[in-house]
């Protein structure tokens, strides 16, 4: 009982750190979103920052320096992509692909020429790394039985990145819904017109979308690079960007089930880590390729079957024009 | 009338021809400063590149056999786009496109080359067409938006096909995910050894007789698109829905229909890198080729015969920087990926961003040719 | 300098008019609008009274619409001047409106249809940068200003979730809530049913007796005889009479409308075949089963060399009886006869391609939203719902000699300008689209052709054009149904006009004894019986 116990801890632990990058990746898409521009460049916003932060911790040796250029270079992303959706009216998704191009090139280019591994960036510690955080009396409560393990494995332990990601949903919940921002952004991606008679420039607002998207992406991708990973590493978002924009959409737009589902991805993807190798009786090994693709077929599902009760914003993707 | 002038739109001609080449001059110009900011010359780059892409047979060869990849979902993106789809998914159907291939490559061994390539073949465009019409299908009845379901699809068709490759796929004795060769009835000739057949001589490359399979398939699709009655019906879908159902055509069937073609089209991907020249079906396979597939058919202006043009600009791209790479060390693969990203951005999303200054210039020039006259 | 309000001759009513600035919430001083060739707005004057509801009345395209989104700031006026409470303004946007505080309320609203009326009263008025401290305060505004004026809304659903009426309730709070002591209502009723607009006429009363003023935008006599103190009339593009309604009637504002022109001179000759046609048999048509019918039982019948039109006030369900009868969609009840073959009820539907196949074609009444593909060729235009036809493929190819030459006939026989087969749709003036779309129908010689708003935005040269060519199919044997907002147009050309309330056929009337008057009000609802000043049949709304 106890270790079928402390493995479902072990398990939700796993799930927390996982979810981190999905989070913050599913909250700047759900951003963007809500302002009417559509973002399927999270991907390569997450793999540039993951880049930048791992590159400027190597240099500075600080995770914090790190995390700001991870940001930093993802908000310029970001307002790349604003510019083309707002001012260029370009296409929306034919932008974000280019990004992801873009990057997945351009950021092995750079570290390949700044630090001749091959592509990858030098192995972090040390401060150079977020660290994770014990919290107190971890040996005091974590001997109390049921609760102190709880305590000790799954709610103690994380990085500050994890923390801070938990914290931007409530952090989203209240900007949108409880700000005078928040409801004009939301205003513009359903209607910007609407926004546009009532005096409020559309294009600030979607920019100002922009910038908070860039932000979290960027803090998404330094999770992976200087959190999670402790390198940057080709590739390394591995298709994370697109399952945030999964999570988003199951999440049907709204900061807190988007959370839920961010949880019960990485609740997956925990799992399956768990199960490899794993002789199950009845059902036996389950291949992780199965388990891989599962919260791709729950979107295709939740897409397909809940017609009417899913609603984007009805903007979104539409460029602004104003008469 | 100087007012007059410098309202009037651009020619046509102009914006189909103009406007790409000075967008891809952009995305150039923007990798040429990245080139330059490691240190390299740009002008050395484009040189090699350019050596590297045209200057010798077996260099033609190379880009010819990347182009070939292109037009195939090239012309999966502008045949979904022609109905007013956005099909991202070509690497997914291509995926399962090479499924279906080697499924009837490997399960149908025995049969002579005659009937087994024409098989394959057939094979590759099914599965590639069955995949994407599924999301045609979501979306024209239960509106599931075929941009988010076709990424989704691509993500699906990659773990299937791994998991095919370490199971009942999986070669005897191999460690890496791939499957058995192919029989070799199921192999593509090689173009070269084609021309030598007839006498010519010509560097060896992996030029194969896809590329010949590409360029009809590309000559097809505009028959299909422009010389008959369902191209005829998949443009008013894409152009007008609404004034499809005036004229009696049934959007959801031209939905599906056009992903039907668009992800057989996909789906021949394999042609050229599996019957072609790896023997088998890999994981990855698909290399992107699919995303690049949206540049190349933006570039296109979605017509087949761009659509050749920005294939072969996009594989001498490929070939020209795979030879950059082995020129000057500093430069690896990966910036190539970065020059397509420029190039996307530029001709894809930035498409009219020269459109102002391009048609006050066309203005101007006007205004000067009729007060000289 | 005083508003020049005489206008056309017609002296204007008001002694005190431009002596106090102050005594008119709006001026307006010679508004010139033009947009490419059309002059939208010709020096348009107009005046209102502080505490007054004001009408402007017209036909489509009088410039109503255009002086609308000067005095709202959407539009800028290339000349002319606009005085706000005796104040010059310059509107750069609708915010500008609004702090001059003009409201508009939009024949499509405005409306975040996410939020509830709270929400879309406090977008970019909130007051603070957090919601909570001013919803409070909000609310009780919003309450206060309800109560006031008798606009009854739910506070807390999503107002997408709110019935037509109230929408309109929550905008105009909405735009009250903003401080706007002018309201502009655009069409108000374009949208309502009667009984609403009733109560949108109580709840425009008691705006008018807290001082409120409003412009009523409008193209119905009764309404306006109604709920107006005084009316403007446009015609093309100018402000070509102003009453004070008590002083006039609605034969007088009609007559102004349409400029006193005299009834076309309809070229009919002979009379109908007793030979049906088309019949439509209790047809309905409800969106899903047990929701409200768009149409109810409507049966009638159409015969050889007839013109049948349809009358009715836009969104009664003449859309819909187009699509019904054009196969576009399937009827819920009832049953379609075309020349005695049974096309729609509940065993067979024939669509609209096979219908065409059959001799029924089809002008859509937007021949933009689903007439044609803009973005394709006049060429490729031309072949719409002929397309499958043995004449244009074969197998399934294209026979392209065979679509040029028909084409190269259809630019021909109806002077298409300019005669550029390869041009794409949407580059053609509105008067060469419609030639277009009328020509692709007329060159398969149908024997019925459904037309709806034959002659909307197209110039006058085309309007002649138009109605010869209807009136020829009907000589020749042949019928045509007319669906139009216009009924002078009706008026015209027609045989027989129905009209058509609420989903239903309210009343018919021959062409001798039709006039704005009994149409008027049949459209808005009222009996044949009611209206009648000559013998006619009628069944009742």
């Amino acid at each position: 009982m106890s270790e079928f116990y402390l493995d479902i801890l072990i398990l939700l632990d796993s799930t927390l750190r996982l979810a981190t990058p999905l989070v913050l990746a599913a909250l700047a898409g759900l951003y963007a979103e809500r302002s009417g521009i559509v973002d399927i460049g999270l991907e390569g916003k997450m793999l540039g920052s993951a880049f930048a932060a791992a590159a400027a911790a190597a240099v500075t040796g600080s995770a914090w320096l790190g995390l700001l250029t991870g940001i930093g270079a993802s908000v310029v992303l970001a307002l790349l992509h604003g510019w083309v959706s707002i001012h260029q009216r370009g296409n929306q998704i034919v932008s974000g692909t280019a990004i992801n191009i873009t990057v997945a090139g351009l950021a092995p280019t750079l570290a390949n020429h700044w630090f001749h591994l091959n592509g990858q960036t030098p192995l972090l510690d040390g401060p150079a790394r977020f660290q994770v955080i014990t919290w107190p009396w971890v040996e005091t409560i974590g001997a109390v039985p049921v609760i102190g393990p709880l305590y000790a494995e799954v709610i103690s332990g994380h990085s500050a990145i994890t923390y801070l990601a938990l914290f931007t949903v409530p952090l989203a919940a209240w900007v949108l819904y409880r700000t005078r921002f928040g409801l004009r952004l939301r205003a513009a991606g359903e209607n910007p017109e609407a926004v546009d008679t009532a005096g409020i420039s559309v294009y600030a607002l979607r920019y100002k979308a922009m910038i908070i998207n860039g932000v979290l992406c960027g803090i998404a991708g330094a999770s992976l690079s200087t959190a999670l990973g402790a390198a940057f590493v080709r590739d390394m978002s591995a298709g994370k960007g697109f399952l945030a924009l999964a999570a988003m959409i199951f999440g049907n737009w709204k900061p807190v089930p988007t959370l839920m589902a961010c949880l019960l991805f990485g609740f997956v993807d925990a799992l399956q880590g768990r199960l490899q190798g794993v002789d199950l009786p009845l059902i036996g090994e389950i291949p992780f390729q199965f388990t891989i693709m599962l919260p791709y077929i729950f979107t295709v599902v939740i897409l397909a079957g809940f017609v009417g009760r899913i609603q984007a914003p009805r903007a979104s993707g539409i460029p602004y024009e104003k008469e | 009338m100087a007012a007059e002038h410098s309202i009037a739109p651009l020619p046509g001609w102009a914006a189909a021809t103009l406007l790409p080449l000075l967008n891809l001059l952009a995305a150039f110009a923007v990798s040429g400063l990245v080139i330059w900011a490691i240190g390299e010359s740009p002008l050395d780059a484009l040189k090699f590149m350019i050596y590297g892409a045209f200057g010798y047979g077996e260099a033609v060869g190379y880009t010819l056999y990347y182009a070939t990849n292109f037009i195939f979902t090239g012309l999966a993106v502008s045949l979904a786009f022609k109905c007013g789809l956005f099909n991202i998914g070509g690497e997914g159907q291509a995926m399962m496109g090479g499924l279906g291939l080697a499924v009837v490559a490997i399960g149908l061994d025995g049969l002579p080359a005659i009937l087994l390539v024409p098989l394959s073949i057939l094979g590759a465009a099914l599965f590639g067409a069955a995949w994407a019409a599924i999301p045609a299908w979501l979306q024209a009845k239960r509106g599931s938006h075929i941009v988010i379901t076709t990424i989704m699809f691509n993500f699906i068709a990659a773990s299937l096909v791994s998991w095919m490759l370490v199971g009942v796929l999986k070669a005897p004795g191999s460690q890496s995910p791939e499957s058995p060769d192919f029989p070799e009835a199921a192999w593509l000739p090689k173009m070269h050894e084609l021309l030598a057949g007839i006498g010519l001589e010509v560097g060896s490359s992996p030029l194969n007789l896809s590329f010949l399979i590409a360029l009809g398939c590309a000559a097809l699709a505009w028959f299909f698109i422009e010389r008959t009655r369902w191209g005829y019906e998949i443009r008013v879908v894409g152009g007008n829905p609404g004034a499809a159902r005036f004229g009696g055509i049934s959007v959801s069937r031209s939905f599906v229909l056009a992903m039907l073609v668009a992800g057989g089209m996909a789906g021949l991907l394999g042609l050229n890198e599996l019957m072609g020249l790896q023997h088998r079906l890999i994981a990855n396979f698909t290399m992107g080729y699919g995303f690049v597939g949206i540049a190349v058919a933006f570039m296109g202006r979605s017509h087949p015969f761009g659509i050749v043009l920005a294939a072969i600009l996009f594989g001498a791209l490929y070939q020209g920087g795979a030879e950059l790479a082995f020129e000057m060390p500093a430069i690896s693969r990966d910036m190539i990926i970065m020059v397509q990203g420029f190039v996307i951005l530029f001709a894809g999303a930035l498409e009219h961003l020269f459109r102002p200054q391009l048609t006050w210039l066309f203005g101007r020039l006007r205004a000067i040719g009729g007060t000289g006259v | 300098m005083p508003p020049a309000l005489d206008v056309d001759g017609a002296s204007m009513d008001s002694p005190d008019a431009g002596t106090s600035a102050s005594a008119f919430a709006i001026e307006a001083i010679g508004l010139e609008k033009s947009f490419g060739p059309v002059r939208a707005n010709a020096g348009v004057n107009l005046a209102l009274r502080a505490g007054s509801v004001h009408a402007i009345i017209g036909e489509n395209g009088a410039g109503k619409s255009t002086l609308m989104n000067m005095l709202y700031g959407l539009y800028r006026p290339d000349a002319g001047e606009i005085r706000v409470f005796g104040e010059t303004r310059h509107f750069g946007s609708p915010h500008d409106a609004h702090e001059a505080g003009i409201g508009m309320v939009h024949q499509h609203f405005m409306l975040v249809e996410d939020f509830t009326l709270l929400e879309n009263a406090m977008l970019g008025f909130e007051g603070g940068a957090l919601l909570a401290p001013q919803k409070i305060a909000a609310t009780a505004r919003l309450k206060e200003l309800a109560a006031q004026y008798g606009l009854d809304v739910p506070m807390d659903t999503k107002v997408g979730d709110l019935p037509v009426g109230l929408q309109q309730r929550v905008e105009i709070l909405k735009t009250l809530f903003r401080g706007a002591e002018i309201l502009i209502l655009d069409e108000p009723t374009g949208v309502l049913m009667p009984q609403e607009s009733e109560q949108l006429f109580q709840i425009i009363d008691a705006l008018r007796e807290q001082g409120k003023t409003i412009l009523f935008i409008s193209h119905k006599l009764p309404e306006i005889m109604r709920i107006a103190d005084n009316v403007t009339v446009m015609r093309q593009g100018r402000a070509v009479a102003e009453r004070v309604v008590a002083d006039t009637s609605e034969a007088e504002l009609a007559e102004l409308i349409v400029g006193g022109k005299v009834a076309r001179e309809a070229a009919r000759s002979g009379a109908a075949s007793p030979t049906e046609i088309l019949r439509l048999e209790s047809v309905s048509l409800a969106k899903k089963k047990d929701a409200k019918e768009t149409l109810s039982d409507i049966s009638f019948s159409l015969h050889q060399g007839e013109i049948l039109g349809i009358a009715g006030v836009a969104g009664n369900g003449q859309s819909e009886l187009l699509e019904v009868i054009t196969g576009m969609r399937r009827p819920t009840t009832g049953r379609i006869i075309f020349e005695g073959e049974v096309v729609a009820d509940a065993n067979r539907y024939a669509d609209a391609r096979e219908l065409r196949a059959l001799g029924l074609g089809h002008v859509a009444e937007d021949r933009l939203r689903n007439g044609a593909v803009a973005v394709m060729s006049a060429e490729d235009n031309a072949i719409l719902g002929y397309h499958g036809s043995a004449r244009y493929a074969r197998k399934g190819i294209l026979d392209r000699a065979a679509i040029k030459s028909d084409c190269a006939a259809l630019i021909r026989d109806n002077d298409v300008r300019p005669p550029l087969p390869g041009l794409a749709f949407g580059k053609f003036s509105g008067g060469n689209q419609q030639k277009i779309v009328i020509g692709r129908e007329l060159l398969h010689s149908p024997r019925l052709l459904i037309v709806g708003q034959p002659t909307r935005g197209v110039d006058i040269g085309a309007v002649t054009r138009i109605h010869d060519q209807l009136i020829t199919m009907r000589n020749e044997g042949r019928a045509v149904l007319v669906v139009s907002s216009d009924l002078d147009e009706l008026m015209a050309i027609a045989d027989r006009i129905l009209v058509i309330c609420e989903g239903r056929i309210v009343g018919e009337v021959a062409a001798e004894e039709a006039n704005e008057r009994n149409l008027g009000l049949m459209m808005a609802g009222r009996r044949l019986e009611d209206v009648a000043d000559g013998p006619g049949a009628g069944n009742g709304c």
